[in-house]
């Protein structure tokens, strides 16, 4: 199964390509993304589809609360990216 | 009229803008210009604006030079037209006292727009933004204190975002020295090591090909600039350019307040000093437009998937047609109502700040193209990206917070409008409905009204208007009103 950090990595890629002044640096990966980040549902929705774009996972709107910090957003990407 | 000489003149891009500058042309002589495309961008004392051209036609000549600051209608080129119609979609409609003289030579240029409209728009693009990179795979190095390779790597040692961030300027994992709690490598780490840029405020891409074209030394500026967050902005290198000596002066100085900061100050206090309020409120269920709104996503692919604030602002900008009361403005004494509902969104900027683009005639916009239009300002908005043609004033505003959580907005309004409309987080509550008690999803929405121009009652009959629209639900769906 692709590692947790490739998919660290492709969120936050998608996240600096829709949000590029923030600040990924001091992120916690255990605590609530959006709030950290400021991201509003525009934001997030675009990270969705960058995500998407990148990866070809859709991730259907009810399971967007599984998304909420870094980390989790992270392990539910890595089970679904193609190996 | 084909090979007719058109003036693009200095724009009016605010009541009280009396010059602007051009920071850069997008255009040379031989060029098409097409209406809708960009021609320059100006820097208007507030905000660096992207002009966009209302006329179609082949550039005859650029008669004023990047740097050279000049009174608002000064021409600042030459087109000749290519006969076709120069038609203005999206010129501003807002009333104003004198009405622009036809030239002879073309369409006349915008009219100017009534009094400090909505709160100016953003001063500077934030830092320079990192092309899209192809994502990294991370390696294990060894973590930074001695742990053997092939253990967990802790979060609290490196954690992958710093490791991110760290690859992200070609650095060594493992050659990195933790200086936070437990040995761990934070930011400050990194930037240790990190190639250290010429200085550590960020410049605009833009205030960066000014200083190229003006021949001014970046590194001579002080060290703040008068963007938000104190970035240097295209403003800066102008006020340096002509003012060599005081870029030299030694003395450091405190860094000038946020330019942006400044103008929403000024256009708040002229709102609360001079708009004497009403504020009404209400909840509205909205069960049935998100109930619908989820079935429909499920259908549609990701990218064209639909947010709740389109049903939002779909339903203020139906409102807004149908009470056109509250759809104008306050001009010397009496109210004007607009000729179309032209709403101004207001967009947070992560920077702090405020930004209002427009969306013009927004009543005639199905869900699809209101989802459109948002996604684009709200994108270009946060990048300093806006055109002329979307800072035109709103006829009404609406402010949607939902997505930080407050109940219920209490609004000031953007003077010379009249009404502004508020909308809070989309909660679960309690819903009496019929004698019994159930829990939906709902929205505090609230008008704040100009007491001179209507009173609490046209902000109810608002309200409730909306209200029925968002409960009802199918109205929302359907094609707009034909014109």
């Amino acid at each position: 199964m692709p590692d947790h950090a490739t998919a660290i990595s492709l969120i936050l890629s998608a996240v600096a390509e829709v949000a590029p002044e923030a600040d990924l640096a001091e992120l916690d990966p255990t605590a609530d993304l959006t709030e950290q980040l400021e991201l509003d549902s525009m934001d997030f929705l675009n990270v969705v589809v960058a995500v998407n774009e990148a990866t070809g996972v859709e991730i259907p709107e009810r399971d967007y609360p599984e998304l909420s910090t870094l980390d989790r957003f992270a392990a539910y990407l890595a089970e679904r990216l193609p190996v | 009229m084909a090979g007719e000489t058109l003036e693009f003149r200095m724009p009016s891009l605010g009541a009280d803008m009396t010059e602007g500058t051009v920071l850069e042309w997008r255009i040379a002589p031989g060029d098409r210009v097409e209406v809708g495309d960009i021609v320059a961008v100006v820097d208007t004392e507030k905000a660096e604006i992207e002009v966009d051209s209302f006329d179609a036609g082949v550039v005859a000549d650029l008669v004023v030079s990047v740097g050279q600051a000049v009174p608002v209608g000064t021409v600042l080129a030459h087109l000749t037209s290519t006969g076709t119609a120069g038609g203005q979609p999206v010129a501003p409609l807002a009333p104003s006292a004198p009405a622009a003289p036809t030239s002879p030579t073309g369409p006349p240029p915008p009219p100017t727009p009534p009094p400090p409209k909505s709160p100016p728009p953003l001063t500077s693009p934030p830092p320079t933004s990192p092309s899209r990179r192809q994502p990294v795979p991370v390696s294990t190095a060894p973590s930074v204190d001695g742990r053997a390779p092939g253990t967990r790597p802790a979060p609290k040692v490196l954690s992958p975002l710093v490791r991110h961030a760290a690859e992200a300027v070609h650095l060594e994992v493992a050659a990195l020295h933790g200086s936070g709690p437990a040995g761990r490598v934070v930011r400050a780490d990194v930037e240790a090591v990190a190639p250290r840029p010429t200085r550590r405020t960020p410049i605009s891409p833009r205030a960066r090909r000014l200083a190229a074209t003006l021949g001014v030394d970046l590194a001579a500026l002080g060290g703040q600039g008068s963007g938000p967050g104190h970035s240097i902005v295209a403003a800066d290198v102008l006020a340096a350019g002509r003012s060599p000596t005081a870029a030299e002066a030694a003395p450091p100085v405190p860094p000038p307040p946020d330019r942006m900061r400044r103008s929403i100050a000024a256009a708040m206090e002229r709102s609360w000093r001079e708009i004497p309020h009403y504020h009404v409120a209400t909840r509205i269920d909205v069960s049935r437009p998100l109930a619908w709104l989820s079935e429909e996503n499920l259908r549609r692919p990701v990218r064209d998937r639909l947010l709740p604030a389109v049903l939002l602002l779909r339903a203020t900008a139906l409102a807004a047609a149908q009470r056109p009361e509250l759809n104008g403005w306050w001009i010397e004494g009496s109210f004007r109502a607009a000729e179309r509902v032209d709403l101004g969104v207001a967009v947070s900027l992560r920077s702090g700040g405020l930004v209002v683009p427009v969306i013009a005639g927004a009543d005639r916009l199905d869900l699809d193209q209101l989802m459109a239009r948002l996604r684009d300002l709200v994108t270009r908005a946060r990048r300093a990206r806006l055109r002329s043609s979307e800072l035109i004033p709103a006829s009404i505003t609406v402010t949607d917070l939902g997505d930080v959580g407050v109940d219920t907005v209490h609004g000031v309004i953007h003077a010379p409008q009249v009404a502004l409309v508020g909308f809070g987080a989309i909660r679960e509550e309690p819903w009496a409905e019929g004698g019994m008690l159930a829990v939906r999803p709902v929205v505090h929405a609230t008008v704040a009204g100009d007491h001179r121009a209507s009173d609490w009652r046209t902000g109810a009959r608002f309200l409730s208007t909306m209200a029925a629209l968002l409960e009802e639900a199918p109205c929302l769906t359907t094609p707009p009103p034909s014109a």
